[in-house]
């Protein structure tokens, strides 16, 4: 008897880690640029099973249609040449390896040791598929209540029912701060120097 | 057979614990060890993808025996704060690297040594 939500969890956390590892192993920025897509993508896979659906559409769209089309565009505008592959000195390798080997050790340690995250007795009766109906109470939570909350009889736990509405509104203004801003940092700068062609042109810098 | 006797068991929190500490690590170790710019910032991405993975296998409420304990919508929003102040990162740090190319010709980290003391 297979468990279909482990079949599907194995087949969108395999292709993670291992396009993870590649975008660490692999040395051409633009292959690094590939593997973080495809790793980001299989999370959304991740998002889904774990019952966020809208989290994994966010995750699709926004990460996976945005903010990597940004990364590639940047290794577009910069790398060329002979900075497509950065040589990285073995010793380099080395102690990041021992440090992350090390780091990697110390949390799956931590994860894999507490009894309350391995009991599996709710996941077997339970599917988790069922729970992806967030869209509308991530809404009403984002303007400020929380209707999953409604029903909360511990009036300790009906402080959580304050809602997002500021966070929100902090994170609208500082994303447009930060638009502005970005805008304002790559804008086509004039040279004073006439000499150079194009105003994009990179300057040579003197040794 | 292990495998198919894992395929019949149910999946719970620590495996979806484990996959984030993966994406975590890798990211420090892309972080670490990278020389090219555009890299330093794609492991910046693993690490926060690594936490909002943490983040929305905490708040389902069927990966863990004692459900009430999820982290709910809380985690679910939470991980929304995380793509959208990704997205503003990855903005001002691709106009911070278009900079540095523009005044030092190359994206290579190690170059950008001028506040050596």
């Amino acid at each position: 008897m297979i468990n279909w939500h482990t079949l599907f969890f194995l087949l969108f956390a395999v292709p993670t880690c291992l396009f993870a590892v590649a975008v660490v192993a692999s040395a051409n920025v633009v292959r690094m640029a590939m593997c973080l897509i495809a790793s980001l993508a299989a999370v959304a896979g991740l998002y889904f099973l774990a019952g966020a659906d809208f989290v994994g559409a966010m995750q699709l769209m926004i990460y996976v249609g945005g903010t990597l089309v940004l990364l590639v565009f940047g290794v577009m505008l910069t790398v060329q040449g002979p900075s497509v592959s950065l040589k990285i000195s073995s010793a380099n390798w080395l102690m990041a390896g021992l440090a992350g080997g090390a780091l990697l050790i110390v949390l799956l340690s931590a994860v894999v040791g507490i009894e309350a995250w391995t009991s599996k007795a709710v996941a077997e009766t339970a599917p988790a598929v069922e729970a992806g109906h967030t869209v509308a109470p991530l809404g009403m939570g984002l303007l400020g209540i929380r209707v999953d909350q409604l029903s909360q009889q511990d009036p300790t736990l009906r402080r959580g029912m304050s809602g997002y509405l500021l966070p929100f509104e902090i994170v609208s203004v500082h994303l447009l701060v930060v638009l502005i801003g970005a805008a304002h940092l790559a804008r086509a700068k004039r040279r004073r120097t006439a000499s150079t062609p194009a105003t994009t042109a990179p300057l040579n810098p003197e040794p | 057979m292990s495998f198919l006797s894992f395929l019949s068991q149910p999946v719970s929190l620590s495996h979806y614990l484990i996959v984030g500490a993966v994406l975590f690590v890798c990211g420090i170790v892309c972080m670490a060890t990278k020389r090219n710019a555009i890299g330093v910032l794609m492991g910046v991405e693993l690490v926060l993808n690594g936490a909002a993975v943490n983040f929305v296998a905490f708040s389902s409420p069927f990966l863990r025996a004692d459900s009430q304990l999820s982290l709910g919508l809380d985690g679910h929003l939470i991980t929304l704060f995380i793509i959208v102040l990704a997205a503003a990162e990855a903005a001002v740090a691709l106009a911070i690297a278009l900079c540095y190319y523009n005044t030092h010709a190359t994206i290579d980290v190690d170059e950008g040594d001028e506040l050596k003391g």
